[in-house]
């Protein structure tokens, strides 16, 4: 049923119905036609209107999650940790870069992992192999990970300061699009061995994400898959998106996206020197204050 | 996408104005819901109804008010309105857009007792 004005049509758009026309009957016995489509929208505060009071709002739906979302913010930047959220489809071989991503990054800083899957550990088994800090969260019927989940893990995992913190999102190109989790970028992985038009199918992953990392490209010569087009999609639905090509499984590529991630905490680890020398120059200043103070007193 | 979790979204935000604006039930939810949310208003309120079932929502209407989609054209520099995220700029028929407006999702009113 449409939710709009009660008439028996969805707002799922099927290609090549382009509206419905239907009538309304209110309750005072008038009524009125129109074709849907609905790209204003209309609304009728009138229908049933009773003795109801009205009381104002406006607030998000995901505000809850939103308020989640800015305390792990906050919590990353005190503590100098570049998260990243990390989506795509399921089997676009974000576990596999994962582990490769981890094994490059051993010795130079902590990197600690957060997997999110409907059921079983066996993500986050993978990556403990690798000696990494890892927790698995199952979202059990949800299909995405939420701030306060997130922010359930992170503190279960106990992360270092100065440190890398990758949030691998249930493997799903909806949902986790919508939500902010806290991270500094989110990123979409997509494998060749997935259609080039993935961008345009699901455009609001592709709009979310601030780096697209194309995966598996050491399969390219054994598939029709177009490089540059794909690209242009994606560009589509998102102008200012990053792109990398690489392979999980030759390291092809890797570099640049080591690179990435490395500047990135970098530009973290600074920022929070920065704030921890501010409050120190603050704290100085207001310690001279209450000292002159105290001198002017006694 | 995720209907279910944005129903319980909207039950959480009733919930928690109920205790700030003093009121203990819900008839009417108007929500803002912009044609780029990626919200399907059907599911929602399927999703609504179950989730409101026993709480202080229970049998409320909810009424969905569509905001259009807006994005800032980067080639010919003004506003246009847009359908979906990969459509071009109906002006220049680029794909340099920004989108602007159109990804609200909010409760907006309520009629209450």
């Amino acid at each position: 049923m449409c939710t709009i004005c009660g008439c028996d049509a969805g707002e799922a758009r099927i290609e090549g119905e382009e509206s419905h026309e239907h009538r309304h009957v209110h309750p005072d016995g008038t009524g009125h036609s129109h074709t849907h489509s609905h790209p204003g929208g209309h609304s009728h505060p009138s229908h049933d209107a009773g003795a109801g009071r009205l009381v104002q709002v406006e607030q998000d739906i995901l505000s809850k999650n939103d308020e989640y979302a800015a305390a792990n913010r906050r919590r990353f930047r005190e503590h100098g940790i570049f998260a990243v959220n990390l989506v795509s489809s399921p089997g676009s071989g974000k576990t596999t870069l994962l582990i490769r991503t981890i094994n490059a990054l051993k010795g130079r800083f902590p990197v600690a992992v957060i997997e999110g899957d409907q059921q079983t550990s066996l993500d986050a088994e993978r990556i403990r192999a690798t000696g990494a800090a890892a927790l698995q969260i199952n979202t059990g019927k949800g299909c995405h990970l939420d701030a306060h989940m997130v922010g359930h893990g992170v503190e279960r995992l106990g992360l270092k300061d100065n440190s890398l913190l990758l949030v691998e999102n249930v493997g799903n190109l909806v949902c986790p699009a919508a939500f902010d989790l806290g991270e500094a970028h989110k990123v979409v992985i997509l494998s060749v061995t997935e259609g080039e038009d993935k961008p345009l199918k699901y455009p609001d992953m592709f709009a979310a994400a601030d780096l697209m990392l194309l995966n598996k490209v050491d399969l390219l010569p054994h598939l029709a898959f177009n490089v540059p087009l794909c690209l242009e999609y994606a560009r589509r639905v998102n102008p200012h998106i990053r792109v990398i090509l690489v392979s999980a499984a030759t390291g092809e590529g890797m570099e640049e996206w080591l690179d990435w991630l490395e500047h990135s905490l970098e530009t973290a680890v600074a920022r929070r020197r920065e704030t921890v020398a501010t409050l120190k120059q603050k704290i100085a200043a207001l310690e001279a204050e209450l000292a002159a103070l105290k001198a002017g007193g006694g | 996408m995720h209907e279910m979790a944005l129903a319980q979204g909207i039950l959480d935000v009733l919930e928690e104005n109920a205790g700030r604006q003093g009121f203990g039930r819900v008839r009417t939810v108007w929500l803002e819901i912009g044609a780029l949310a990626g919200v399907e208003p059907d599911a929602l309120s399927f999703c609504f109804d179950a989730v409101t079932k026993g709480t202080l929502a229970e049998g409320a209407q909810l009424q969905i008010l569509a905001a259009e989609g807006r994005a800032w054209c980067l080639d010919c520099g003004r506003t246009v309105a847009v359908a979906a995220r990969c459509d071009s700029c109906p002006g220049c028929g680029g794909f340099g857009l920004q989108i602007t407006g159109g990804t609200e999702m909010r409760v907006k009113e309520l009629e209450v007792e």
